[in-house]
C-alpha cells in the first residue's frame, strides 16, 4: 500500500513540475522588454525539448562516438583498436551476418503479409474485417519479452522420455519427425529464423493497419474503370492498387527495417544470444553489462549507428518531400 | 449452381478462409499461454495445453499460478510499472506539444535545422546514447548528491527524451492543420502566445496528443531496456520480472505464463478499449 501511495505522489509531483516549468519560463520571459521578447519568444516553448534532446541524445551520442576509440575504462585513446578487434573476431562477424539476415528477411515478409491481410480484409465486409484485423493487430500491444514468452512455450522442447508439451514439436511429431531443441539448432541459422518469426508476428499488425488505410484511400473510380476494361482481380491489385499504395508500403518497410536493426529484447529473452543467435544490440548489452567494457561496447553501437545513417538520410528526405507538398 | 457461386462470392469464401488461417496462426500461441497459465503444474508438465482445450470439463482449472506470481513480486511490479509509465507518458507529451507549437506557429532562426535534427533523431538507436547518459547520471549524483539512477525520475527523463523526436513530429503535423488565421486573430485580441497555447492550440490538438499518448503508454509499459538500466532491481517493472521468470521455466510453464498474462492485462485493455485512436495515431505517424 505504501508503494502505491509513494508511486501516486511521485506521479503527481512529476506532472505538476512539468506544468510549473512552462509557467515559470513564460513568466520569466514576460519580464523581458517587448523588443527582445518578440525575438526569443519561441525559446519559452522549445527550450525544454532542446535541452532534453541535447543532454540525453545529442551529447551522449557524440560521447559514445569518442568512447568507441578508447579503452575498457575510457581512460586512454586506443585508436581503431576496438574496431579492429571487432572485425577480426569471427563471433562478431557471425553477429553481423545475423543482423543482415534479420534485415533481409523480416521487413520484406512483414510487409508482404501485411499487404495480403490488408487486401483480403478489404474484401470480406465490415464485421469480419473488424474481427480479423483486431486479432492480427493484437500482438502490437504485447511487449517483446511477453512475445518471447509466448513463443518460447510454442517452441518448447522436452527431453525424450517425457510427455511433449511444445506446439511446434507436436506438429513435427505428427509427420513422424522426432522432437527437436529448436532454439539451440544453428544449422542454416534455423534458430535465428525462428526468432525472426516472433518479430514478424509482432509487426504484421502495424504493417496491415498502414497499408489498409492506404488501400481504402484508393479512388473507387480507378478500380471501376479497370474492371470495366476487363481486368481480373489480380490485375486490379497489381496494376491499380499496388502502384497507388507503394509509398505506404515503402514507409512501413523502412519503419520495420529500423526496428529490426535495433532488435534486442526478443533475442535476449529467448536465447540470451547463445547458439549463434546474437545481434548487434545484444552484443552491446552483453559487453557493457557483463564485462563493463565501455570502449568496445561503444564501438559496437557505432557500427550499428553507421548502418542506420543511410536510413536517417531517407527519413529526412521523405519528410522534406512531404513538407513541400503541403 | 449459379446461385451457389453467387452466395460464395458474397461471402468471399476464399478470402475468409485465407484470413481465418492467418488469424489462427496469429492467436493460437497467445491462447496457448493463457490456457497454460490456468493449469496446475502437475498437469502442465505431463500434457500439452491443447489437451485442456479439447477436454475443458475433464481439466482442473486453477488460478494458483496467478496467486503465486502476484505474491512473489508481480503485484509490486504492476505498481512500479504504472509509476514509471504514467509520468513517462505525460511528461514527453507536454514537452513535445510545447515544442511542436513553437515549430508550427513561431518564427525563428535555424528552425529548419532544428527540425531536420529532430527528424534524423527519430531513427537513431537509443543504445547509442545510453552508456553516457548512465555515466552522466552517476556523475551528477556524486557532484550534487541527488539520487537519480534507480529512481523512477531517471526513467521518466530518458523515456521523455527518446520520445521527443517522434512526438514533436506527429503533434506538429497535426498542428499544421490548425489555420494560422485563428492564432493571428487571438494575437490581435491581445492574447499572449502562452495563453494561445493553453486555451486554443492544446485543446485543438487533443486528437493527435491522445493517440500519441496511447502509443507512448504502450511503448513505455512494454519497454525492458530503459527500465532495466535506470530503475533496475530497486523497483523492478513487469518486463524485468517476466524475464526473470522466463529464466526459471524449469519450475513449470504455468508460472511464467501467469506472469506474462499479468503483464499483458493493461496493454490489452488499453489496446481493445482505444484501438480506434491507436490506429489513428499510427496512420498519422507514418511517413508516407
Amino acid at each position: 500500500m505504501g508503494d502505491v501511495i509513494f508511486g501516486l505522489i511521485a506521479i503527481i509531483i512529476g506532472i505538476a513540475a512539468s506544468y510549473g516549468l512552462y509557467w515559470l519560463l513564460n513568466f520569466l520571459f514576460s519580464l523581458l522588454p517587448q523588443k527582445i521578447l518578440k525575438k526569443i519568444q519561441w525559446a519559452a516553448f522549445l527550450l525544454p525539448a532542446l535541452v532534453l534532446v541535447t543532454l540525453v541524445l545529442l551529447v551522449p551520442i557524440g560521447q559514445t562516438f569518442i568512447w568507441s576509440f578508447m579503452d575498457d575504462r575510457v581512460k586512454e585513446f586506443v585508436g581503431f583498436e576496438n574496431y579492429v578487434t571487432l572485425f577480426t573476431d569471427p563471433n562478431f562477424i557471425s553477429v553481423l551476418i545475423n543482423n543482415f539476415l534479420w534485415i533481409l528477411v523480416v521487413p520484406a515478409i512483414t510487409v508482404a503479409i501485411g499487404t495480403a491481410v490488408a487486401t483480403l480484409t478489404n474484401q470480406v465486409g465490415p464485421t469480419r474485417e473488424k474481427i480479423f484485423k483486431s486479432l492480427i493487430f493484437m500482438p502490437m500491444s504485447i511487449s517483446f519479452v511477453a512475445a518471447a514468452t509466448i513463443w518460447s512455450l510454442t517452441y518448447a522442447y522436452v527431453p525424450p522420455g517425457r510427455p511433449e508439451v511444445g506446439a511446434l514439436n507436436s506438429i513435427v511429431n505428427m509427420f513422424g519427425i522426432e522432437s527437436q531443441p529448436w532454439l539451440t539448432m544453428d544449422q542454416g541459422r534455423l534458430n535465428s529464423f525462428l526468432l525472426m518469426a516472433v518479430l514478424v508476428w509482432l509487426q504484421v499488425g502495424y504493417s496491415m493497419v498502414i497499408i489498409s488505410a492506404a488501400i481504402k484511400a484508393v479512388p473507387e473510380e480507378t478500380l471501376e474503370a479497370a474492371r470495366i476494361d476487363g481486368a481480373n482481380a489480380w490485375q486490379v491489385f497489381a496494376r491499380i492498387i499496388l502502384p497507388q499504395v507503394w509509398g505506404s508500403i515503402m514507409a512501413v518497410f523502412v519503419t520495420v527495417l529500423i526496428l529490426v536493426m535495433k532488435i534486442f529484447d526478443v533475442v535476449l529473452a529467448m536465447t540470451g544470444g547463445n547458439f549463434n543467435t546474437s545481434v548487434l544490440a545484444l552484443e552491446w548489452y552483453r559487453v557493457f553489462f557483463e564485462s563493463s567494457d565501455i570502449g568496445p561496447a561503444s564501438a559496437i553501437v557505432i557500427v550499428l549507428f553507421v548502418l542506420i545513417v543511410p536510413l536517417m538520410y531517407v527519413q529526412i528526405r521523405t519528410v522534406k518531400q512531404q513538407e513541400e507538398l503541403r | 449452381m449459379n446461385k451457389l457461386k453467387r452466395i460464395s462470392a458474397k461471402l468471399n469464401l476464399p478470402s475468409t478462409i485465407a484470413l481465418l488461417i492467418l488469424v489462427i496462426i496469429w492467436s493460437v500461441p497467445t491462447l496457448g499461454l493463457l490456457i497454460t497459465s490456468l493449469r496446475r503444474r502437475s498437469d502442465a508438465e505431463v500434457s500439452p495445453w491443447w489437451d485442456a482445450l479439447i477436454n475443458p470439463l475433464g481439466t482442473v482449472w486453477s488460478a494458483d499460478a496467478y496467486q503465486k506470481s502476484l505474491e512473489s513480486g508481480m503485484l509490486d511490479a504492476v505498481v512500479n510499472t504504472f509509476a514509471v509509465t504514467i509520468p513517462a507518458t505525460i511528461l514527453p507529451l507536454m514537452i513535445a506539444a510545447n515544442a511542436a507549437y513553437a515549430f508550427t506557429f513561431l518564427q525563428f532562426k535555424g528552425k529548419e535545422i532544428y527540425f531536420a535534427v529532430m527528424v534524423g533523431l527519430m531513427v537513431v538507436p537509443l543504445q547509442a546514447a545510453l552508456i553516457p547518459v548512465l555515466r552522466g547520471m552517476v556523475w551528477f549524483q556524486r557532484e550534487f548528491d541527488i539520487q537519480l539512477t534507480g529512481t523512477y525520475a531517471s526513467a521518466w527523463i530518458v523515456h521523455s527524451a527518446f520520445a521527443m523526436p517522434l512526438a514533436i513530429y506527429i503533434i506538429r503535423n497535426y498542428m499544421l492543420t490548425i489555420p494560422t488565421s485563428l492564432i493571428e486573430a487571438a494575437r490581435i485580441d491581445g492574447a499572449s502566445y502562452y495563453k494561445i497555447f493553453w486555451s486554443l492550440v492544446l485543446p485543438l490538438s487533443m486528437p493527435a496528443i491522445a493517440s500519441f499518448a496511447i502509443f507512448q503508454f504502450l511503448w513505455v509499459w512494454n519497454d525492458y531496456l530503459i527500465a532495466f538500466i535506470f530503475v533496475g532491481q530497486t523497483s523492478p517493472v513487469l518486463t524485468y520480472e517476466l524475464l526473470k521468470l522466463l529464466g526459471q521455466y524449469g519450475q513449470g510453464w504455468q508460472d511464467v505464463a501467469a506472469g506474462a498474462f499479468i503483464s499483458l492485462v493493461v496493454p490489452l485493455l488499453v489496446f481493445f478499449g482505444l484501438q480506434r485512436y491507436f490506429v489513428r495515431g499510427l496512420t498519422a505517424g507514418s511517413v508516407k
